[in-house]
């Protein structure tokens, strides 16, 4: 059994398998979820894996349920995720406000269709980039990671459950229906040559343990269930016990700690790949699928001589603002392709300040970028 | 872009534990009660204290130790009494502790995983989770605080109010008829169902203890006075009066057909334990249709060429 929930080795598996495989080796061991094209096929992967290890796997009535399922099995004890795209991230979002504010490890995988509303299931989007920084009511600090390749969905879903025990909160892995249904080679390597984050629960007296410890610049490890210390987990703006405090005081204390801790460790978060940019004129700006046609696209131009880079963010959120704003003193522009009609590409505007300037090559979703039109749209600027 | 805030005011942990020092431990149930939480917010004359107290008694009765016990709650009145239990408590979002409480229980099957919950959180915003926990017969208490309408937000029309009560949203008579909660439990699947009033509270602790002891998904429904909210529009008097009331208008008829139990205005209640069957819970079947067969597998099939 023990050697079933880490299949090392060489696996030639679609991006979807890739994130249940991810979560599995992190050591996830329940699962809610409710089917939805792209996404469905994490779920099956994780019907047919978790029971092999004593995992439970429930299929639950919607996301609402689904969402609310891993929270309660985190504050179980046990790591937990579940999977969906736009239409099921949209009613994800109340608990994922719980889990913001309660501060409750877990992974949620979103594999990105067309949207708004049910638009287009079978087609890649990448448009729900601003739901999962915003899409909640109230104000949160966010990770999400954008994997490319089914490898990176492997690596970034295990990644993610790491960042998800660290910040205490869930994490997102924002992949897209491209990524999700190619199907390429995965390795994943040996037991010892994983990083695992194990959870951090309290260790001292009760009467000593703060439970949502606000001074510290990470969160305070986490009482689960029958562990003997009473914890009282509120959605509502509660104290450093736990308990409801309803004063604009704690307030400030509830939402800068849970803003505060993403933000002031924004650069042990924060992960790109810089490709080419040492002497890069014009920079692009890509993730996901997109990212693969982006990488080509500077191949191509790099061998006419054109000196363009690609930075490839595999954090969405935090957004590298620092790295964008330095690029910005020194390149002409940023092209961001991406498969909505702008998202990153505000985000990279914003962060230029007029110092750079900055083209949106969207496509609506249903299909990818073409090497040659993004070349097309660098060479604008060169 | 610069910020500005203002100074923070830091968590004072000293005299957060000189109230607890102060207060807790006067009354025998404060064993039971998180330190530092009383007084609680209900109204004067609002059937929650006796409910609560009925819980706390019911595990007393059995000898539970608390740290085998956790209480999901949702949003209301109803909503905050995991806040005061002295054991793990969650307060989850509107209409969701069912599937919180879920996902506990499964990971903890050794604990007793209560959701403790009003009429408008479990059977208005919530009902779809209701019925689905009741099929798949997860290992939960519910325990529905009944007071006929949406007490929080100032008593508005809820599912469970009667056809022509009148409420602060329906102010010329409710225009819906009410669910029968028992019956609805019943057809769902859950396999303890009993309605009392907390003019019962020797019966409802008594049905408490009985569903800590099931395994499976056991729903009682606790009528309570709500002067605030229901007593005052309906003119049923103060929360004593509505307790009166439902002494009067109770009928004791345990073993009753569920489908009996519709609550209409002024007319009479059925009250009892109306369902105590067995049936194998989500856990079970789990096991012995799904662990058995994935677990006696050999190596996995997606198991890698070289590692």
């Amino acid at each position: 059994m023990a050697d079933k929930d880490v299949l090392s080795g060489e696996h030639f598996i679609h991006g979807d398998a890739a994130c249940a495989e991810g979560g599995l080796a992190a050591g996830c061991r329940f699962f809610a979820g409710y089917p939805i094209t792209p996404a469905t096929e994490v779920a099956e992967r994780m019907a047919r894996r978790l029971p092999e290890i004593g995992g439970v796997y429930i299929q639950m009535e919607d996301e609402i349920a689904s969402m609310a399922a891993i929270l309660g099995a985190s504050w179980g004890g046990v790591k937990s995720m579940t999977s969906t795209s736009g239409p099921g991230f949209s009613l994800m979002m109340e608990n994922i406000g719980l889990g913001m504010i309660t501060e409750t490890p877990c992974v949620v995988v979103n594999i990105q269709r067309g949207g708004p509303s049910t638009g287009l299931p079978t087609l890649v989007g990448q448009a729900d980039v601003m739901q999962a920084r915003w899409g909640s009511h109230g104000d949160y600090g966010c990770i999400a990671l954008a994997p490319s390749s089914p490898q990176d969905c492997f690596d970034f879903t295990l990644d993610a459950f790491n960042l998800s025990e660290i910040y205490r909160q869930p994490v997102f892995v924002m992949a897209d229906e491209v990524v999700g249904h190619m199907t390429e080679k995965v390795v994943i390597p040996k037991r010892e040559n994983l990083h695992i984050v194990q959870r951090r629960t309290p260790q001292g007296k009760r009467e000593d343990y703060l439970p949502f410890d606000t001074t510290g610049p990470l969160p305070a490890p986490m009482a689960v269930a029958g562990q003997g210390y009473h914890v009282h987990v509120t959605g509502l703006t509660h104290d450093e016990r736990g308990y409801p405090v309803i004063t604009d005081a704690v307030q400030e204390r509830n939402v800068r700690h849970i803003v505060d801790k993403i933000k002031k460790n924004a650069d042990k978060i924060i992960r790109v790949e810089a490709v080419e940019l040492e002497d890069a004129e014009v920079v692009l700006v890509a993730y996901g699928c997109t990212a693969r046609t982006a990488r080509q696209a500077v191949e191509d131009l790099r061998n006419q001589g054109r000196k363009v880079g690609l930075l490839r963010l595999i954090t969405l959120w935090p957004f590298p603002s620092t790295i964008v704003r330095s690029l910005a003193q020194r390149v002409k522009a940023f092209v961001v392709p991406e498969i909505n009609y702008g998202q990153i590409a505000y985000e990279v505007e914003r962060t230029a300040q007029g110092k750079a300037e900055v083209m949106l090559v969207g496509l609506m979703g249903g299909a990818v970028h073409t090497p040659g039109e993004i070349a097309e749209a660098v060479g604008e600027y060169l | 872009m610069k910020i500005r805030l203002r100074k923070l005011d830091p968590f004072d942990k000293e005299a957060a534990d000189s109230v607890v020092k102060q207060d807790h431990g006067l009354h025998p149930d404060d064993k039971y009660l998180k330190p530092g939480r009383i007084p609680h917010i209900w109204c004067p004359g609002c059937g929650l204290g006796v409910v609560l107290t009925t819980f706390i008694d019911a595990i007393r009765r059995k000898g539970l130790p608390v740290d085998k016990c956790a209480v999901v709650s949702g949003i209301g009145c109803t909503g905050r009494v995991a806040g005061y239990l002295d054991m793990d408590t969650y307060h989850t979002t509107h209409g969701r502790a069912i599937p919180f409480a879920t996902g506990l229980a499964l990971v903890k099957p050794d604990m007793h995983v209560t959701v403790f919950s009003g009429d408008g959180d479990l059977f208005a915003i919530g009902g779809n989770h209701f019925i689905h926990a009741a099929r798949r017969n997860v290992n939960l208490k519910v325990l529905c605080v009944n007071n006929f309408n949406f007490g929080m937000t100032g008593g508005q029309v809820a599912p469970t109010t009667p056809l022509g009560a009148t409420t602060s949203t329906t102010p010329f008579g409710n225009a819906e008829p009410g669910f029968n909660l028992p019956y609805l439990a019943h057809a769902a699947g859950a396999v303890y169902v009993a309605r009392w009033t907390t003019f019962h509270p020797r019966q409802l602790a008594h049905s408490i203890g009985q569903t800590l002891d099931k395994k499976g998904f056991t729903f009682i429904e606790a009528i309570a006075p709500c002067p605030t909210g229901y007593g005052r529009p309906n003119k049923l008097g103060s929360g004593l009066d509505e307790m009166r009331y439902y002494r009067d208008m109770s009928e004791v008829r345990n073993g009753a057909d569920p489908g009996g139990a519709t609550i209409r205005l002024k007319e009479k209640i059925l009250v009892g334990t109306f369902v105590d069957v067995e049936r194998p819970d989500f856990m079970e079947n789990y096991r012995t249709t799904v662990l058995s067969k994935a677990m006696a597998k050999g190596k996995s099939k997606e198991k890698g060429r070289t590692a």
